[in-house]
């Protein structure tokens, strides 16, 4: 077991470097800006004291790393700094807080993927143990050629075709995900339901492809032809046999999909006008607001880190061969 | 497996690479001659906006008047042009750079692994709309943000796929020669990794026009008035709402979407055509 926890802590580790470099290529990232920036995100008749005080308040005159570091402390303590937008070029400020504008957009985004989430995991891997359990038949071949179809389609064709659907010819549900918080539970349910199913068609077709790959590649293990010689069923087979196996991989197969969700929610969002961090940030690029692209970036790029880390954790761990070292 | 079978197995995946070729050969046609298969300019508008499907206007007209058909055969071109660009740019730095450090190894070898991991380690969306954000969306900065995103993903294969090539004998025979590093890459390397990077390729040019198409979509990639397919799909997806009055007006915008899909899925096959035919390539 101590061979075990000592490479969960070295995998622990490692995610915390990736992150802290991350953070660096992210704030990094501004220092390309051009010079004149200041002037450009006020305005043309932005007056000189106007700029040199928002050159101040960027703390323009201190060493990158300096910068760096405050950001990183301040990000660290939920301190993401002001918006860019809403500065006018009298020097009237009415730009609003980072945080304020990334906090709420985010519980909406973690509601809709965790929506996703708990309808695609579970269907993703009944249809991807069915597809190997009757290996070879019409449904196998029927599902292997849809999701090779679902992957290839680009998202917003799905979510299209679903509003064409679902809620232009036959109008189940509405076309436009535009929630708010003082919403019915009811209501806001039947307004998620499109934005959710798009992304779990996404997910799941790319879900139940790598879990079949993960099972079929186990299936083909020289312990599973000694099974089969005994004479068991398919069925014992792959649930006795295979399923304890391929626990790591599934795993793998789960947290790399649901990494796979944070670009699909972008371009799902929107198409429905759903009020996540997705289109925040959408809209943030379009105006060139950098501090809150940045903090979308690094929520982004921060919880695909942690979801891969978690993968390979729960692969280490499920992996019967670490729990009983020789 | 009987002759017969396997006759007729061939037969059958000969059939569907003519499919294949013969829908990438049209869409491909379409794309290079559209200039002169359109029948109006790529930005003419025309005084009636969203107007049905009419023999004039064969997909109706955007939001502006500008004719759906005209747009969809320069989008392709746009599209797939912009896509090839960034790809073959992806290939090129990526490849080098691979080729390098596999041959070089040492430092150089680990740091350049370790700065790819660290491009990976960020969704390449959302890198991308962040790099955009800074450098604004030009069409040339797309290209160059993407390839080098991308360019990542080729240098892995590149540097792995190389590591079995510069053991050989050969290639230590033109190191004796006093040969320069340039000729290594080019004429004792790179022949011998063609067939996995040429599957790559497609696979690469797949997800990057994916890429492209959703950063479009998403209003920072390809920017007005140039015609794309991904934009094409945004600026027209208000008719969807009046599928129940004209089916036809709700379908349009589907259309461009389609065309996506259809490339990528030609490609895609193709690519697996490739790699089934080709089982003894190093890797594949």
């Amino acid at each position: 077991m101590i061979a075990l926890s000592k490479i969960v802590a070295g995998r622990l580790l490692l995610g915390i470097v990736t992150l802290l470099i991350t953070s660096m290529v992210i704030f990094g990232a501004m220092e390309l800006l051009p010079g004149d920036f200041a002037q450009a995100v006020l305005g043309q008749s932005a007056t000189e004291e106007t700029v040199r005080a928002f050159r101040a308040e960027l703390q323009l005159d201190q060493p990158v790393f300096v910068r760096y570091f405050d950001w990183l402390l301040n990000a660290l303590q939920g301190d993401f700094g002001q918006s860019f937008s809403g500065r006018a070029s009298s020097g009237y400020d009415r730009s609003r807080a980072v945080v304020d504008l990334v906090a709420p957009r985010m519980s909406n985004t973690i509601l809709l993927a965790g929506l996703t989430a708990a309808i695609s995991v579970p269907l993703a891997l009944g249809l991807g143990f069915a597809a190997v359990l009757y290996h070879g038949s019409w449904f196998d071949r029927a599902l292997n050629w849809t999701v090779l179809g679902a992957i290839s389609f680009p998202e917003f064709l799905i979510a299209y075709a679903l509003i064409l659907l679902l809620a232009s010819l036959f109008p189940v549900f509405p076309a436009l995900a535009n929630v708010s918080p003082d919403m019915a539970w009811d209501e806001r349910l039947s307004r998620m339901a499109l934005p959710a199913a798009s992304l779990t068609i996404v997910i799941m077709a790319h879900m139940m492809r790598m879990t079949r790959a993960a099972l079929n590649d186990l299936m083909a293990r020289p312990y599973v032809e000694t099974a089969k010689l005994k004479g068991l069923s398919r069925r014992r087979i792959v649930l006795v046999h295979v399923l304890p196996n391929a626990w790591a991989p599934i795993a793998t197969v789960i947290a790399f999909n649901l990494a796979y969700l944070i670009v699909g929610v972008v371009v799902v969002e929107v198409v429905f006008a759903y009020p996540g961090i997705g289109q925040l940030m959408v809209d943030a690029v379009t105006s060139r607001d950098i501090p809150v692209v940045q903090t979308c970036a690094l929520v982004f790029a921060g919880t695909y880190i942690v979801l891969n880390l978690l993968a390979d954790v729960i692969a280490i761990m499920t992996n019967p061969r670490l729990l009983h070292p020789k | 497996m009987s002759t017969l079978v396997k006759t007729m197995a061939l037969a059958f995946n000969h059939g569907r690479l003519t499919v294949i070729c013969a829908l990438l050969g049209v869409l491909v046609l379409t794309s290079v001659f559209a200039p002169w298969i359109a029948p109006y300019g790529e930005a003419q508008v025309f005084p009636e906006p969203f107007a049905p499907w009419s023999p004039e206007h064969w997909l109706g007209t955007d939001q502006i008047g500008r004719d759906i058909l005209t747009r969809l055969l320069y989008g392709t071109r746009n599209s797939i042009l912009i896509a090839l660009l960034a790809t073959v740019l992806a290939f090129v730095i990526g490849g080098i750079f691979g080729l390098i450090a596999a041959i070089l190894g040492g430092v150089l070898d680990q740091l350049l692994a370790r700065l790819t991991d660290v491009l990976m380690a960020i969704p390449s969306l959302i890198f991308a709309l962040m790099l955009l954000s800074i450098f604004g969306s030009t069409i040339w900065n797309l290209i160059v943000v993407i390839a080098v995103l991308e360019s990542t993903r080729v240098f892995r294969l590149a540097r792995s796929v190389s590591y079995g090539v510069v053991v050989q004998d050969y290639v230590e025979v033109a190191r004796l020669r006093g040969e320069r590093l340039p000729w290594i890459m080019l004429r004792e390397v790179a022949p011998n990794i063609t067939a996995p990077m040429l599957s790559e390729f497609g696979l690469r040019f797949c997800f990057v026009f994916l890429t492209i198409a959703a950063l479009s979509f998403l209003g920072v990639g390809v920017q007005p008035p140039t015609a794309d397919l991904g934009s094409m799909v945004r600026e027209n997806a208000n008719l969807i709402q009046f599928a129940r009055f004209d089916l036809r007006a709700g379908i349009t915008p589907l259309v461009p979407a389609i065309v996506i899909a259809l490339i990528t899925v030609s490609v895609n096959a193709l690519v697996d055509w490739f790699l089934l035919s080709d089982g003894d390539t190093p890797n594949g």
